[in-house]
Formats: C-alpha cells, structure tokens, sequence
C-alpha cells in the first residue's frame, strides 16, 4: 500500500511517502492512521488531532471510516488551502 | 479547462484566447489571485504551494464540470500554480465565458470559493514570523457553503 503525506502531516513525518504493509486487521483508513501512530513520534504529532485530518483513497476524497485494501494510493493531509 | 503548473501565466493572452473566434460569448468574468505580503503580523517573504499531482488535477476538473453544470458556460479555465512564489506574485486565474454576465460572474465567483477549500493545495509562509503552514479558515467553509443550494446561486439579484 502507498501511502502519501502532504502539507504539515508531511513535515511532521519527515517523509512524503511510503510503502508500507499494515497488518491484516487494518481495514479502513482510521485504522491505518492508529498504526501509523505506533510507528514514532513525528506520527503521532501528525495524527493527534484527527479533526484537522483529511484522507483520500486512490485520489478520490474519503471518510477516515472508509475501507481501504493492499494497492491503495492512500493520502493524508490536512484541510485544503487551495486558491 | 484545467492547468496546474509551477510557470507564470499571461492574464492578458489566457484571456483573449478564451475568447478568440467566438462571436457568440457576452461575458467574460476573470479572478486572479496574488500573493499578499502580510500575514496577521507577519511579513511574507515566500509562499510555497505543495499539491497532489494528479489528485489537484482530478480535483479542479471536479469543479469546473460542477460549475458548467449549475450555469450554461461556453468555457472554463483554471490556471493554478504550485512551487515557491513572492509577495505579487500570481497564484491563480480563474475565468469563465458564457452568452450573459451572470452566468460567467456567478460561475467565476464559485470556482474560488470552491478551490479554496476543495483543490488539494496546501500552502507554506515563511518571513518574520518564521515558516508556518496556512490553516484553513472557518470563513472560506463559510464561502464554500453558500453555493452548496445550488437552484438560488444561480440568480443574481443584479439579473435583468
């Protein structure tokens, strides 16, 4: 699964990306983000406030309670500052 | 149509090729957006704008078919820049052609409102203040809201 990180979820992290293999019992993207969170501090700083996370799935927007599946394009990010 | 691109933009020349030939458009409407040199207390002296390559352009294409559905346009163009830019510097045009103004103003005015918080850009101060990532802001929900009843935005009170 590739997973993409942009605007300060992206600088917290320290990376704008990776592959990565959750486990099995990962299935939706709020799932994905409480592992994440185990994976190190600059994850947790990024996800401790999940109101001001947004997520995609195949660069489509998403709910934080939408599936997700191994060969996802999964994005997280924070609310859009476009224009 | 939609471009997403880290090179300045001719307002002029994108405006007068949205045009050329086409006899039968009334109305042109144009939003340019431009890097402000202040922010709260701060000085700017960059502004750096990350996106989503291929998501930001699935994004603006969203929009532009939602505004060509709410009013009878001729034609859509969405110029928007990412990269590092100075105070002054463009950020994004929007422009909208259509038979009358109110369609092409309307349509104008809620491409912006809609991009502000629904194009996958995020952006990056950096000046007095330090660097710090623009939060979104309750006033462009707000914004983005107002034209979600879509039958009353496309009357103006200005329509005659």
């Amino acid at each position: 699964m590739q997973v993409l990180y942009f605007g300060w979820v992206r600088s917290k992290i320290g990376v704008p990306g990776e592959d990565i293999r959750p486990p099995a019992d990962v299935a939706t993207i709020a799932d994905l983000i409480v592992w994440l969170k185990g994976r190190g501090h600059g994850y947790a700083e990024a996800f401790r406030d999940l109101s001001i996370v947004r997520a995609a799935v195949n660069q489509e927007m998403a709910q934080l309670d939408a599936p997700i599946r191994a060969g996802d394009e999964v994005a997280l990010f924070p609310p859009m500052t476009g224009g | 149509m939609i471009k997403v691109q880290a090179e300045d933009f001719d307002i002029g020349a994108a405006l007068a090729t949205l045009t050329a030939g086409k006899t039968h458009v009334g109305a042109l409407a144009s939003f340019v957006g431009l890097v402000r040199d202040i922010a709260g207390e701060h000085r700017i002296a960059s502004m750096t704008l990350e996106h989503y390559p291929g998501m930001t352009e699935r994004a603006l294409a969203g929009i532009e078919a939602e505004a060509r559905a709410r009013w009878p346009l001729d034609d859509v163009l969405i110029v928007h820049r990412y990269g590092r830019l100075e105070p002054g510097d463009r950020i994004v045009l929007v422009a909208t052609t259509s038979a009358h103004r109110d369609a092409a103003m309307n349509a104008c005015h809620f491409l912006i409102d809609w991009l502000k918080t629904k194009a996958p850009f995020w952006k990056l101060e950096d000046g007095s203040g330090g660097a710090a990532w623009v939060a979104a802001r309750d006033s462009d929900d707000d914004a983005a809201e107002r034209w979600q009843t879509s039958p009353t935005a496309q009357k103006s009170p200005t329509s005659t």
